[in-house]
């Protein structure tokens, strides 16, 4: 039996129109390939078809998700697919996202295994990566001859159920998900391997990669201490005594925002840690130890700075995902913006 | 932000622009082997740091160690 693949493109790639068009491309359904898929079906080689092609405009699709993702999963189901290839969209970030989103909501709802293609800094890579199968492309369409047959291969791998390889032996961005297996050498000696092509300056891979971190440029200095605003922040787990909003012992989804306008200092009666992973008996014991408050009150009386901002906020930061930190500091970073605080301490554990 | 913190490589690898280090773990800003008051000055001494390394100008990563 043949296979049954649906191609999504954008209006650039259908021969509509490039920016100008973008807006007005409502989505549309057309027998068959449309530009890009000509490649595309040549590369199934026979094992599938290219049944029909559904075009959006990046502008529409960006403007209209929902109602364009609605209208895209209709055109989609019409044509009994048994998977979705959208795209490669390169560098394009709305072409991108649109092929990501497309793809994620095709998997959830019509339950059909789905490929697309992105260059690895594609803002819709980040985006779906999870989601979908993104393969690794150039930045810009001349890497369409060694994307498309990456792309069919890989389609053709799902649709006939085979077991699908790591992410560079496939040629897609890896998607953050594990899979058990057995290997014949235990990890102290493939760490132990691993440190010695190391130390022989040999090329080797890491099996458990270190998160990225993003760099912020650094804030100007604060000109004028004397009016300034300073709010304490922490990672150290500092709560009211009980723990009121329950801010987990580690991996922590939340953080915590507490008035200490009428607070002279922290006391063990008042305070105390919700952090796991040290021993808490000299925070709950004294929690100054971790969240100055004290010495910032002195200070704040003595004219140091003008205000001790009325609130600080804290989290746990023990095994806490990379993902939710960000997401704490920026929401944070806005309050604190936002009620005119000049300069923040963070102490951490 | 200044950072006050005791494992300063981390707080380099997470990619804080200003950063103080503290005492220890447990106790950043403190220091259980003296009495409250010695402890008091001890953190005094840390925020007045804090303090000068937020109306220091930086470009780059910086460990305020003295």
């Amino acid at each position: 039996m043949t296979f049954r693949v649906v191609h999504y493109i954008n209006q650039f790639f259908a021969g509509i129109g490039g920016e100008e068009k973008a807006g007005e491309v409502l989505p549309e359904l057309r027998q068959g390939v449309v530009g890009p898929g000509a490649a595309l079906a040549a590369e199934l080689k026979g094992q599938a078809e290219v049944v029909g092609t559904i075009i959006c405009g990046d502008g529409y699709f960006a403007e209209h998700m929902e109602e364009a993702t609605a209208k895209i999963l209709e055109l989609l189901n019409s044509c009994k697919p048994d998977i979705l290839i959208a795209g490669p969209a390169f560098n394009a970030g709305r072409y991108g996202t649109a092929c990501g989103a497309v793809c994620d909501a095709a998997a959830k709802q019509l339950g059909i295994p789905t490929v697309t293609g992105m260059y690895k800094e594609n803002p819709g890579v980040d985006m779906y990566r999870k989601n979908t199968f993104i393969v690794s492309t150039a930045d810009n369409a001349r890497g369409i001859k060694e994307a498309v047959p990456t792309m069919a291969k890989l389609a053709l791998k799902l649709l006939k159920k085979e077991t699908v390889g790591l992410g560079p032996e496939e040629g897609y961005l890896e998607r953050g998900v594990r899979r058990n297996y057995f290997l014949e050498e235990t990890g102290a000696q493939r760490a132990a391997a691993m440190l010695a092509k190391k130390l022989r300056g040999e090329p080797f891979v890491t099996e458990y990669p270190m998160p990225v971190f993003d760099r912020v440029d650094p804030n100007p200095a604060v000109k004028d201490l004397k009016n300034a605003t300073i709010a304490l922040v922490t990672s150290g787990g500092i709560c009211p005594k009980g723990n009121p909003d329950h801010i987990e012992a580690s991996s922590a989804t939340k953080y915590g925002e507490y008035d200490i306008s009428s607070f002279a200092a922290l006391s063990e009666a008042d305070s105390e840690t919700a952090h796991g992973g040290y021993d808490p008996t000299y925070a709950n014991k004294e929690p100054n130890r971790v969240l100055p408050v004290d010495v910032l009150r002195d200070m704040e009386k003595e004219g140091v700075f003008k205000k001790l901002y009325d609130k600080y906020y804290t989290t746990v930061g023990n095994g806490t995902p990379v993902a939710n930190a960000k997401r704490f500091g920026a929401e944070i970073g806005q309050k604190l913006k936002k009620d005119g605080v000049s300069a923040v301490i963070l102490t951490s554990t | 932000m200044v950072h006050i913190c005791t494992i300063v490589p981390i707080s380099l690898t997470v990619g804080a622009n200003r950063i103080v280090p503290a005492v220890a773990i447990p106790h950043p800003l403190g220091d259980p082997s003296r009495t409250l008051e010695e402890e008091k000055v001890i953190r005094r001494k840390l925020v007045e740091k804090a303090l000068r390394a937020l109306q220091t100008e930086v470009s780059d990563q910086t460990v305020f160690a003295e």
